[in-house]
């Protein structure tokens, strides 16, 4: 396993302000390495997944130092962090949040027709390799609003691989997923950090989940206990 | 790559809710082809009545009106008073001038050479009794220069029945106006019987008949020669009553009509434009009233058009935020709900066109009801392609602006706050 530090964070510290100001993240330092599978796990409103999207850029409302391969990403814009987000990150929700109006097969290609780095044709097969990967090739033509919950999270999944990000997020991936799907999941996400090096950060009340990857955050209001 | 990927993005949303789409097309659709419809019918109306008015009148009409003179010799007296007098004159009866225009022929001829003036066409005319065996209507008879009259003025294309040059192929004859013939029930190969006011008579032979389509002109007036006219009226040929002038631009009359009063004190100079005012008093309203209009229902089809895209932004904010988090800007966001509307605007648009000449031409070919004063056979219906591309240009700019702001605020969307919920 390669410990080449991949994500840094340092210092966080956010505060949502409604109904009154209340300090979600308590000055969190954490960091994560290349190709490692990580969980954060915690009792509900403990702050895991404020933490997440703090990570994931999309969230710009904090302070505190967040470097991501080498750049620091504190203070950068949203049209930039929407740049950066397609080329270097991955994401997978609790809810699928596929476009339903596009099959499967388009959805996986959009990021990458976005980031323009392959041709059209490329990306397409790209794409379902990706789909593959998930055992999905067979539904790329499919419109993904009539896919089943686990077959839209493996899509889902494929999505976020499509750019071939350097860190996966995920956000409870596998919440809504009976036990098989979640197996399957999990599955893939194994794969991806120990073959493909890849790092998973993943928000999990799944305690199986947690307990079968390499590393576990756990917090607590607000602050990351000793893990 | 980008814009590409946008309007694919847009053309998927389009296709997949295609009721939605649909409506918002016909919103933009009916404003404008409303539009052409209007403005199609409004011009057509305006051009017909304006054609009406500036063929039956000439471009500037020089005449000697009965009236009371003003300048009589008392009060060139009383101007000259050093005493502080007084004149006052009651009862003024006007003189009996002939309403002969004074040297008719020797201002017809400076007139010809003026640069902006295309041709002078003299007249003589007179009111007159028609006398049809017992019937007896009162109308004018004009005579006129049959050659000048067709050339400038066309008189050649009013005629129904005949021709206008058969005035010149006989003596004694006449042509009368449609309403006038049919008051007298004089056909063509009768014979009328014309009285002056003077009690001067002849006997004339009906060889065309003509109409304006305006009933004042048809029921009242007819035409023979000039030299026909002189003899009823037993004046030599150098007695001429009206000039009738046509300019190469008509639109200079009423400058050249004022210009020209200044020289001729005595006479009547009058200008197209103000001898139709009635006819063309409408038109500064119609155009007013098309384009007040015309406004509007662009204007409410763009209300149209930004309800929906803003419903249909509400409606996607979770696929926004997808969007946004797996890599799309702000910009490309705004970029795939514009195309969106500049779409239905386009589409909308070209529907609009097809729909309002649809509607255009069968206006155009509608029978126009049958009426006293003036007579059209269908209705007045322009096709300007500077209409259509208006109307096309319109719908273009509507939804873009339209569609504008919905897509600003689509770009702001925080997807941390949609997908977190």
């Amino acid at each position: 396993m390669n410990m080449e530090t991949i994500l840094k964070a340092s210092g966080i510290v956010k505060y949502f302000m409604d109904p009154e100001p209340f300090r979600v993240l308590n000055d969190i330092t954490f960091e994560a390495s290349k190709g490692q599978f990580l969980s954060i796990v915690g009792k509900s409103g403990c702050g895991k997944s404020t933490l997440l999207y703090v990570l994931s850029t999309m969230d710009t409302d904090y302070e505190g130092m967040l470097e991501i391969k080498g750049e620091q990403l504190h203070g950068w814009g949203q049209n930039n962090l929407a740049r950066f987000r397609n080329e270097h990150l991955g994401f997978v929700f609790q809810f699928h949040y596929l476009l339903p109006e596009f099959t499967a097969l388009k959805n996986v290609m959009l990021p990458a027709l976005k980031l323009g780095k392959y041709t059209r044709d490329e990306v397409a097969s790209r794409a379902l390799e990706k789909l593959r990967m998930v055992g999905m090739e067979n539904y790329a033509q499919k419109v993904s609003a009539r896919l089943s919950g686990g077959q839209q999270q493996r899509v889902a999944i494929a999505r976020a691989l499509i750019n071939d990000p350097d860190i996966i997020m995920c956000d409870e991936p596998t919440g809504n997923l009976d036990k098989a799907n979640s197996q399957n999941v999990f599955d893939i996400f194994r794969e991806l950090s120990h073959q493909n090096h890849q790092t998973i950060i993943a928000v999990t009340h799944d305690v199986d989940f947690a307990r079968g990857s390499d590393y576990v955050v756990e917090m607590q209001d607000g602050q990351i206990l000793r893990a | 790559m980008n814009w590409r990927l946008a309007l694919d993005i847009a053309l998927t949303h389009l296709v997949t809710k295609k009721k939605q789409s649909l409506v918002a097309m016909l919103g933009v659709m009916f404003g404008i082809s409303m539009f052409i419809i209007m403005i199609s019918f409004m011009t057509g109306v305006n051009q017909f009545l304006e054609d009406l008015a500036m063929d039956n009148t000439p471009d500037v009409h020089i005449y000697n009106p009965v009236q009371i003179k003003n300048n009589t010799i008392i009060r060139k007296a009383a101007a000259k008073d050093t005493l502080g007098r007084w004149f006052l004159v009651l009862h003024q009866r006007p003189k009996n001038d002939l309403p002969k225009i004074k040297n008719a022929q020797w201002l017809r001829d400076e007139l010809e050479k003026l640069p902006q003036v295309a041709g002078v066409a003299p007249q003589v005319s007179s009111e007159v009794f028609f006398n049809n065996g017992p019937v007896q209507i009162q109308g004018e008879i004009s005579g006129i220069d049959v050659r000048k009259q067709e050339q400038l003025f066309g008189l050649d294309r009013k005629m129904e029945v005949g021709s206008l040059e058969d005035l010149l192929k006989a003596s004694d004859v006449i042509v009368m106006g449609r309403g006038l013939a049919d008051k007298t029930s004089a056909k063509v190969g009768d014979r009328v019987s014309v009285t002056t006011p003077e009690g001067y008579n002849l006997i004339l032979k009906v060889v065309g008949i003509f109409s304006f389509g305006i009933s004042t002109l048809d029921d009242t007036k007819s035409y023979a020669t000039l030299a026909t006219v002189q003899k009823i009226l037993q004046r030599d040929p150098s007695y001429i009553t009206d000039l009738n002038i046509k300019l190469k631009d008509m639109n200079l009359a009423k400058l050249f009509a004022v210009n020209l009063k200044k020289n001729l004190a005595d006479m009547s100079v009058e200008d197209w434009q103000t001898a139709n005012q009635s006819i063309l008093a409408g038109e500064k309203i119609r155009n007013v009233l098309t384009a007040v209009v015309s406004f509007t229902l662009l204007l409410v089809a763009g209300f149209g058009i930004y309800n929906i895209m803003n419903m249909n932004i509400i409606n996607k904010m979770k696929d926004i935020a997808i969007l946004k988090a797996t890599g799309f800007q702000g910009r490309d966001i705004t970029s795939i709900f514009l195309f969106q509307s500049l779409i239905i605007g386009i589409m909308g648009g070209i529907m609009g066109v097809l729909v309002g000449y649809g509607f255009s031409y069968l206006l155009s070919i509608t029978p126009f009801p049958e009426g006293t004063v003036i007579r059209i056979n269908t209705f007045p219906v322009n096709f300007l392609a500077v209409h259509y591309l208006t109307g096309l240009l319109f719908g273009f700019l509507t939804t873009l602006f339209a569609g504008f702001f919905p897509s600003l605020r689509a770009s702001r969307i925080d997807p941390v706050r949609i997908i977190r919920g």
